[in-house]
């Protein structure tokens, strides 16, 4: 899921005055922004409450299903559609996507109230860690499991890199160096003999911005018995 | 042809030191460290933003070392620049007559001087050492073929001191596969572990230039302990550079007995000096590896 950590609070308001936002609608996402406790109903409540004793007036608050589905956003700022229209603004607690969704859904100013951070694994409860950076190429068949784009700083595909100290990592100093787990592990597997470096990666396979469509291919026009343009 | 790949293929054990060039456009500094260093040296690495601290680049100063009659180790850091920019500067080199390349990871921005800096890290060192044997063959990454290509002496780090042993074993092999002819190594104090890295290397044709710091001081290890990567000086050293009347006097002692040691060995010394380049030649000389 998305992980996401509130912006500082001094950052939103100077965004809602160069707004010149006196009043606030507030959407919140009821997905991972609700499970970082960043953008649930708790966190929106009390974004609400803040808003009001530094004198906003926030005319109503909701938090949809998942704040990055475009239909559903829809739907959400439809159902408040009087509480939108008489805001300045809408503050929205959940990612980038999610801010990103609400704003084509509205033709109201939509400012973010958290930064999103990563894709984040949960530990456990609260705990949460980046392991996937979402890469398109992917190399975890070769590295045990364990993603050295991501779970080193560096990103190195190769390693240990010179700043490795028994075991440990040289930028997180309290981790154990990426590499020494991915070569411990695939040894452990009896792999590591075979094991070769990996080649550098293929950064076109995560040319911006992404786009994937799992429909099946739409008839032709002709096949469908349309005429052609019609214009 | 390269002096130092002359040197260390016809089993002469060499010296190597170390330059930073300067944050700015004034060599004066440099130019003086050079001429310190020039005549003991077979050749001086010029590092590539160091501590992933903003320098002058390396590429423009090995040029200025080498049109001083000093022959520069053009150092690469894969921290900086992306595929395009890497391979151009490699190109750039050769036609600059930078012959001696090292190429490294490079350290992480956030200890650095821009910690807000975007790493690169599009290639690591392997990858990079992979390319420039490749430019050695006349292509570029994409296998097209080089107007012009280049010959290389492609050098890499080395860390006999890291443990796990067996991760460092397989680096080595891993280098010197990508292309790696010579290896430098971090700061060397114990000998059993350099003569361990030494003949894996050497098994697989590569030289090894085993690094020496000059502890000056009680301040300087206490910098290397807590801001260096890859690297601690042992608490004897420590104590004997502390309980030293004259640290500096001790320092160089000291560095003397590691080069006399890592002659036996290796293929050569790689000086670091942190600052106390004059310090250099009484090394070298009372090593007995130069007259």
């Amino acid at each position: 899921m998305i992980i996401t950590r509130p912006r500082e609070w001094d950052r939103v308001r100077t965004q809602l005055a160069d707004l010149g936002a006196h009043s606030v609608f507030i959407m919140g996402c009821g997905q991972c922004a609700t499970v970082s406790h960043t953008g649930g109903e708790a966190e929106v409540l009390e974004a609400k409450e803040r808003l009001e004793s530094e004198g906003i007036a926030v005319t109503g608050w909701s938090v949809g299903e998942v704040a990055c589905h475009a239909g559903g956003e829809r739907l959400e700022v439809r159902k408040h559609a009087g509480e939108v229209e008489s805001a300045d603004a809408v503050l929205v607690l959940a990612c980038g996507a999610g801010v990103q969704t609400i704003a084509d859904a509205t033709p109201k100013p939509v400012t973010p109230g958290l930064e999103s951070v990563f894709l984040g694994n949960v530990v456990r409860h609260g705990v949460f860690e980046e392991r996937c950076q979402m890469c398109g190429d992917c190399v975890l068949d070769r590295t045990a499991g364990i993603c050295p784009v991501t779970t080193c700083p560096k990103g190195l595909l190769n390693g240990p890199c010179g700043g490795m100290w028994n075991s440990m990592c040289e930028v997180l100093t309290d981790r154990e160096c990426a590499h020494v787990r991915i070569r411990r592990r695939l040894a452990e597997q009896g792999r590591a003999a075979s094991t070769q470096p990996l080649a550098p990666k293929d950064c076109s396979k995560k040319l911006k911005p992404g786009k994937v469509d799992i429909r099946p291919p739409r008839p032709s026009r002709s096949a469908r018995g349309e005429e052609g343009d019609a214009s | 042809m390269s002096r130092l790949r002359d040197a260390l293929e016809k089993g002469r054990f060499v010296v190597t030191g170390e330059l930073a060039p300067p944050l700015g456009t004034d060599f004066t500094p440099m130019r003086v460290a050079a001429e310190t260093l020039g005549p003991v040296c077979d050749a001086i690495n010029v590092t590539d933003n160091q501590g992933a601290s903003l320098h002058l680049s390396s590429l423009a100063a090995s040029r200025v070392v080498l049109d001083m009659g000093v022959e520069p180790i053009f150092q690469q850091t894969c921290r900086d620049r992306n595929r395009l920019a890497l391979q151009s500067d490699l190109l750039a080199a050769w036609t600059l007559g930078l012959e001696n390349l090292l190429v490294v990871t490079g350290d992480d921005p956030r200890g650095g001087d821009h910690p807000e800096a975007k790493g690169v890290f599009d290639l690591d060192s392997t990858q990079l050492a992979q390319v420039a044997r490749g430019m050695n063959e006349g292509h570029d990454m994409q296998g097209r073929p080089l107007r012009g290509g280049t010959d290389f002496f492609i050098g890499a780090a080395m860390f006999p001191e890291a443990e796990p042993w067996d991760i460092q074993r397989a680096r080595i092999e891993e280098k010197a596969a990508a292309g790696v002819r010579f290896f430098q190594t971090q700061a060397v104090f114990d000998i059993d572990k350099l003569a361990r890295a030494t003949d894996v290397a050497h098994a697989c044709g590569a030289k090894v230039i085993a690094g020496i710091l000059v502890l000056k001081s009680a301040r300087v290890i206490r910098f290397i302990n807590e801001r260096l990567a890859g690297l601690m000086v042992p608490d004897h050293i420590a104590a004997r550079i502390e309980g030293a009347e004259d640290a500096t006097a001790e320092a160089i002692a000291l560095a003397t007995e590691q080069a006399r040691e890592i002659a036996q060995i290796a293929d050569g010394i790689h000086v670091m000096a942190l600052g106390l380049d004059t310090a250099v030649p009484t090394i070298v000389r009372g090593a007995g590896i130069r007259d």
